[in-house]
């Protein structure tokens, strides 16, 4: 088997939170957003990452790329643990690891021309290049987003989302990196615009080789784009399973849920009739339940639940969940009665 | 077709080839700017008041230091202003050519603001924006030293300054550069804070920019607009702080004038009926200070389209 590209090992990140008001020595409180989140990924592979508002998505990537303090290993291709590393030490790696974000305009300095920003990490990684020759591949890279070369010098504000978002993979794109993480590179575009972007990342990413880690909260987009799937909640894996896998046979009773609340664009379906109720809400990230945390909202959960905290297990298709299996006519029905009440 | 295919043709080769000029932010701004009827009035007027300062000495006939002997004793009936004499604002209470004396006046008041502003401006902006940039500890630090600084009376300090050290024009400076800062600092520490957290310091944090190069390219050009409206309007400010201090005599001193030193004469001596020695330094002093705040306003508009 080929050395994976990225090995993540219980990974966490704990956000030290303190109040307004506080007195210096109260003590800060814990905001565990990511606990323990393992999973590898392979050279060319797309992992896709779902889940609610809150459950760590996004901290996830800003760890990996190092913008916030993490704990735990992720281990590159060269065997080299990127958590912790100095930032002189991890410059090496940032050519590597790009990024794409969820705001295509915010994430463009609007003072500066489309070619500056398209050439800050050419430039920072190569200082020595000459400015004809980063003009010449910012060009380049420019034609393969589709953008026209000759609007180089125009200005993020001239531009439409899509086109920004397309300006922004340039960004990512011209250190030819290994792995790209992108956050929500399409829920801030409408539909037809989010297909173009989705083909284009899909058509570089066999252009480039590329290994894409694709965080997203909008299951059929993840579908399309994914090899794999990893499913959060809570700062805390789910299950993990290749893409057919997860959407045909989903084993965790909260990704049966989550699935079973994708819109199906067909008016005579009844979604009501479909959909899995979760009761209640999301707990607190400050005082996460104890054991599995989704046995609070859990059709199947027992005393074990809140006992013991379920390990993911299997082999490709992981599952942390002590009861996993279909849910039964039974259970949903016991959940829609929760939920009416 | 009616269309010249050739034409049409090569104008879609210069489309695809030639790179297209970007409209930049500051473009955009310059257009709004220019659409201010108040600015537009304003910028002549500031010119026209520049130039006048920097070359009315040319036109001079009577230096800003030699006595008229001829008007001296009857300032009231022989100092009036007059083309014959020379003396076009008239003279002072001396006998000194007043025309001279705003000239001179208009320059020193156009200094004291204009390096008030830019100290302002400068530490101001370094200041405001590490301090923001850096963030917490530190930045708490260096925020409630400004507040220390702020909470000092500051024309108080300034007139002990001047009387413990002599009154001198470098002295004005350092005082006023001193104090102007403060309020620009905590409102490029503001702005920062906002700009910190925006996608695009991320995505250069994530490509490995180093921490100064993204407070200068990236945070200092989104903050020019507000800081330079805020300069604008500080200009007015400094020269007013000036001309307070000179008018209780105790900033610029003799033989230098400034437009407050001026004003302050030409109340004294408004009961003998002098009142050219009051009128022309308060009319430049006037136009000045709305030429200013006409372009602030103006450039805050253009700026800021969206905080009007």
């Amino acid at each position: 088997m080929t050395r994976p590209l990225l090995n993540v090992r219980d990974l966490r990140v704990t956000f030290h939170l303190r109040r307004e008001g506080d007195w210096p020595w109260t003590p800060p409180r814990n905001l565990h957003a990511v606990s323990g989140v393992d999973f590898s990924l392979n050279p060319g592979e797309t992992l896709g990452i779902v889940g609610e508002s809150g459950c760590g998505k996004s901290t996830l990537a800003r760890a990996l790329i190092g913008l916030v303090p993490a704990e735990g290993q992720a281990e590159w291709i060269d065997g080299k643990d990127l958590i912790g590393l100095s930032p002189g030490k991890m410059m090496k790696y940032r050519n590597d690891i790009q990024m794409i974000f969820q705001d295509p305009l915010a994430s463009l300095n609007p003072r500066m021309t489309v070619g500056q920003i398209i050439a800050e990490p050419l430039i920072t990684h190569n200082p020595r290049l000459k400015r004809p020759e980063v003009k010449e591949r910012v060009k380049a890279i420019m034609e393969k987003v589709g953008l026209l070369p000759n609007q180089i010098n125009r200005y993020p504000h001239e531009f439409s989302g899509g086109q920004c978002q397309r300006i922004g993979i340039a960004r990512a794109l011209i250190v030819e990196p290994k792995l790209i993480i992108c956050d929500e590179p399409v829920s801030a575009l409408d539909v037809s615009i989010q297909a173009q972007v989705i083909n284009l990342l899909i058509r570089l990413q066999k252009e480039f080789g590329l290994a894409l880690i694709f965080i997203a909260h909008d299951l059929s987009v993840v579908k399309h784009i994914s090899d794999r799937v990893m499913v959060l909640y809570l700062g805390k894996v789910m299950e993990t399973a290749t893409t057919a896998e997860l959407y045909s046979a989903p084993l965790h009773p909260y990704t049966q849920a989550l699935l079973s609340a994708v819109p199906v664009p067909d008016p005579t379906h009844d979604m009501a009739a479909s959909i899995v109720p979760l009761a209640g809400d999301l707990p607190s990230p400050f005082a996460p339940p104890s054991g599995c945390v989704f046995r609070t909202r859990c059709p199947r959960a027992t005393g074990k639940c809140a006992a013991e905290t379920p390990v993911p297990s299997g082999d490709s298709h992981q599952i942390a969940c002590h009861f996993p299996g279909p849910l039964t006519e039974e259970e949903i029905a016991a959940a829609r009665r929760i939920e009416a009440a | 077709m009616m269309i010249e295919q050739a034409k049409m043709q090569s104008l879609a080769d210069r489309m695809v080839q030639d790179d297209v000029k970007g409209r930049s932010p500051w473009a955009d701004a310059r257009k709004r700017f220019f659409r201010n009827k108040a600015a537009i009035v304003g910028l002549p007027l500031l010119v026209l008041v520049v130039l006048f300062a920097l070359f009315g000495e040319f036109f001079a006939v009577w230096s800003n230091e030699e006595l008229d002997f001829a008007v001296m004793g009857q300032v009231a009936q022989m100092g009036a202003p007059s083309i014959e004499n020379g003396h076009y604002f008239g003279t002072d209470d001396l006998g000194r050519d007043l025309f001279s004396r705003t000239v001179q006046g208009t320059q020193i008041s156009m200094m004291v603001g204009v390096v008030g502003a830019a100290i302002a401006m400068i530490v101001g902006t370094l200041y405001g924006a590490a301090a923001g940039f850096i963030g917490g500890r530190v930045d708490q630090i260096m925020m409630r030293l400004v507040d220390i600084l702020m909470s000092i009376p500051y024309m108080f300090v300034l007139i002990l300054m001047l009387v413990m050290f002599g009154r001198s024009i470098g002295m004005l400076f350092l005082g006023i550069g001193m104090i102007s800062w403060l309020e620009m600092s905590r409102i490029v520490r503001g702005q920062t804070l906002s700009l910190k957290n925006r996608e695009f310091i991320e995505a250069a944090r994530a490509t490995g920019v180093p921490g100064w190069k993204i407070i200068t390219r990236h945070i200092v050009p989104n903050l020019l607009g507000v800081v330079a409206v805020y300069a604008t309007l500080l200009v007015p400010l400094m020269i007013l702080t000036e001309s307070f201090i000179s008018f209780l005599g105790l900033g610029i001193q003799e033989p230098l004038t400034s437009l407050g030193a001026l004003i302050s004469e030409g109340a004294d001596t408004i009961t003998y009926g002098t009142i050219w020695q009051l009128a022309f330094p308060l009319f430049f002093f006037v136009i000045t200070l709305f030429a200013f705040f006409f372009i602030g306003d103006g450039l805050r508009d253009a700026l800021d389209p969206k905080d009007r």
